[in-house]
């Protein structure tokens, strides 16, 4: 296949279609976020029973291209795979070409001629999904991009919220913790916003992006007066290996001001929810006897992320999206 | 699944006119009635029985049939009734891709199947292919010891080796034309694409 100049590109002039990948919380609208939450419940049905698997996308291949360290989020992806019969290709960087120093592109074009319907990818910078997005014909879903965004992990927090408090509308949610270096803030941000919730961020100032000013969110540097008002608490990892500077003093002065101690615990009113996108730093950002209260979903978020993974693939490659039919439009549409 | 639903996906999509009423409401009731005796003949009672709509046109048929088979052998109040599941089909279907497909609907099966005898409810018996995705699904809950199939109306037009056990009505259709079922009644009618 020849390079067509990037200004010929029409995928470079539009963009990626937003509608056949996952790149961001901010391209799916309310109906369609609340489309993908409905979904969920049905994968979450199909989780308990005995055989938690169905046919949807057999013959349908899924490869998790993943750049940058990650268990949860990988496994996750590939359950869901399994669970919808798709059949599923890892590729562990540190096994691969990129160690020889085959470009990221090279990379996505050598993956998809062996003829794939989705790649699910993480990658240290932020823009990476997008930009293999505009490569390739196979759905891509954004598994976690530097600073920028974790949509599958965000819509699976708005999931375990919903499913505890019904609607989200003027429900307050808090982020507490590296707003800065976390893309599951920033797509935690938009997604309780677009569900009518009300976000306030905790963290010190030296752990807030510049741009938070210009979030509709409300900034707060003090969690004791934050605790009673909410219903939901996501606490953020403290990304050690992000932080290139000197942003805190030291962790553990980090947790004497942030971190959801027990005393800290008990200021939330009762029934609001303690999430956590894991990995927990146990005895940092939360102590370890709050990990494990009831109100504590973090398991269950686990759990939900199947389910929201599931959705996610469903409807990206199940209905009317059969691979054939979208490569004969594409053609149609730009001939090579 | 109900044609009242398939008429309203693309490509399908498209405005319903009703040309002939083929059943009332009194015809629906007779014709639960009518096949809840012949359920019973043919299972010499309610052991074992398993009731299962198929979403979403088949759930309320199946919570009729299934009140109707416990009135008709005096089940008490404080007896075990017979069991009323759901079932949607959407993940099971082979023509996902070709047109949209999205489950809205629960399935919900409440007990066991093993060594049950499953009645399967459906509002219209068409081309076949909702009960071969039904029929993948339910093995997936247990293997009953026999499945049967109750539908409303079988309209023709079989593409797969499947036959009804109980029919409400057998009503001749083109393959064009579309069936309507609810518990007021049946009308045959065809699309008006929009």
């Amino acid at each position: 296949m020849s390079l067509p100049a990037p200004v010929h590109d029409p995928a470079a002039v539009r963009g990626p279609d937003p509608s056949r990948h996952l790149l961001a919380i901010s391209d799916l609208d309310l109906e369609q976020i609340e489309e993908l939450l409905d979904l969920t419940d049905t994968f979450v049905e199909v989780g308990r029973r005995a055989i938690p698997k169905v046919p949807a996308l057999r013959g349908r291949t899924v490869v998790s291209l993943f750049f940058e360290d990650s268990t949860r989020t990988r496994l996750s992806f590939e359950t869901a795979a399994k669970r919808l019969s798709a059949d599923t290709m890892s590729f562990a960087v540190s096994a691969s070409s990129v160690n020889k120093g085959e470009s990221v592109r090279d990379t996505v074009e050598t993956i998809e001629a062996m003829g794939i319907d989705a790649i699910v990818v993480r990658h240290r910078s932020s823009g990476v999904p997008a930009q293999i997005a505009r490569w390739t014909r196979a759905a891509v879903i954004n598994a976690g991009d530097g600073w920028h965004q974790h949509p599958t992990q965000a819509l699976l927090d708005a999931y375990t919220a919903r499913s505890h408090l019904g609607s989200l509308e003027g429900r307050r949610v808090a982020v507490v913790g590296d707003i800065k270096h976390s893309r599951v803030a920033r797509s935690d941000i938009e997604i309780f916003t677009a569900l009518g919730a009300e976000v306030v961020l905790v963290a010190p100032p030296t752990l807030l992006p510049p741009v938070a000013d210009a979030w509709p969110v409300t900034v707060s540097h003090d969690l004791d007066e934050v605790l009673p008002t909410l219903d939901v608490c996501c606490l953020l990892r403290m990304q050690r290996e992000r932080m290139t500077e000197a942003l805190v003093p030291s962790l553990r002065e980090y947790t004497a001001n942030y971190g959801l101690t027990s005393e800290r615990a008990d200021r939330l009113p009762p029934g609001a929810l303690i999430m956590h996108p894991g990995p927990m730093n146990r005895g940092v950002e939360v102590a370890s006897e709050v990990a494990e209260r009831p109100n504590a979903v973090i398991t269950e978020q686990v759990a939900n992320g199947v389910a929201v993974r599931m959705a996610v693939l469903f409807k990206l490659l199940g209905p009317g999206r059969a691979a054939g039919a979208a490569e004969a439009l594409e053609v149609e549409e730009e001939p090579r | 699944m109900a044609e009242r639903e398939r008429r309203m996906t693309r490509p399908y999509g498209g405005v319903f006119i009703a040309h002939s009423r083929v059943m009332d409401a009194d015809d629906i009731h007779r014709a639960i009635r009518r096949m809840a005796h012949e359920v019973l003949e043919r299972n010499h009672g309610l052991e074992n029985l398993v009731v299962i709509g198929l979403q979403t046109g088949g759930v309320q048929l199946a919570e009729a049939l299934a009140a109707t088979l416990e009135e008709i052998e005096e089940v008490g109040e404080d007896e075990p009734g017979v069991p009323v599941g759901t079932l949607d089909v959407a993940l099971y279907r082979d023509d996902i891709g070709i047109r949209p497909v999205l489950p809205e609907e629960v399935t919900d099966i409440p007990v066991d199947l093993d060594g049950k005898i499953v009645v399967l409810v459906d509002d219209v018996l068409f081309t076949g292919r909702t009960i071969r995705a039904a029929l993948d699904a339910l093995v997936d809950f247990g293997r009953p010891r026999v499945v049967q199939l109750a539908v409303m109306i079988d309209r023709g037009h079989r593409e797969l080796p499947i036959r009804p056990d109980f029919v409400g009505k057998n009503l001749p259709t083109r393959r064009d034309e579309l069936v309507d079922v609810s518990m007021s009644g049946v009308e045959l009618g065809e699309l008006q694409k929009s």
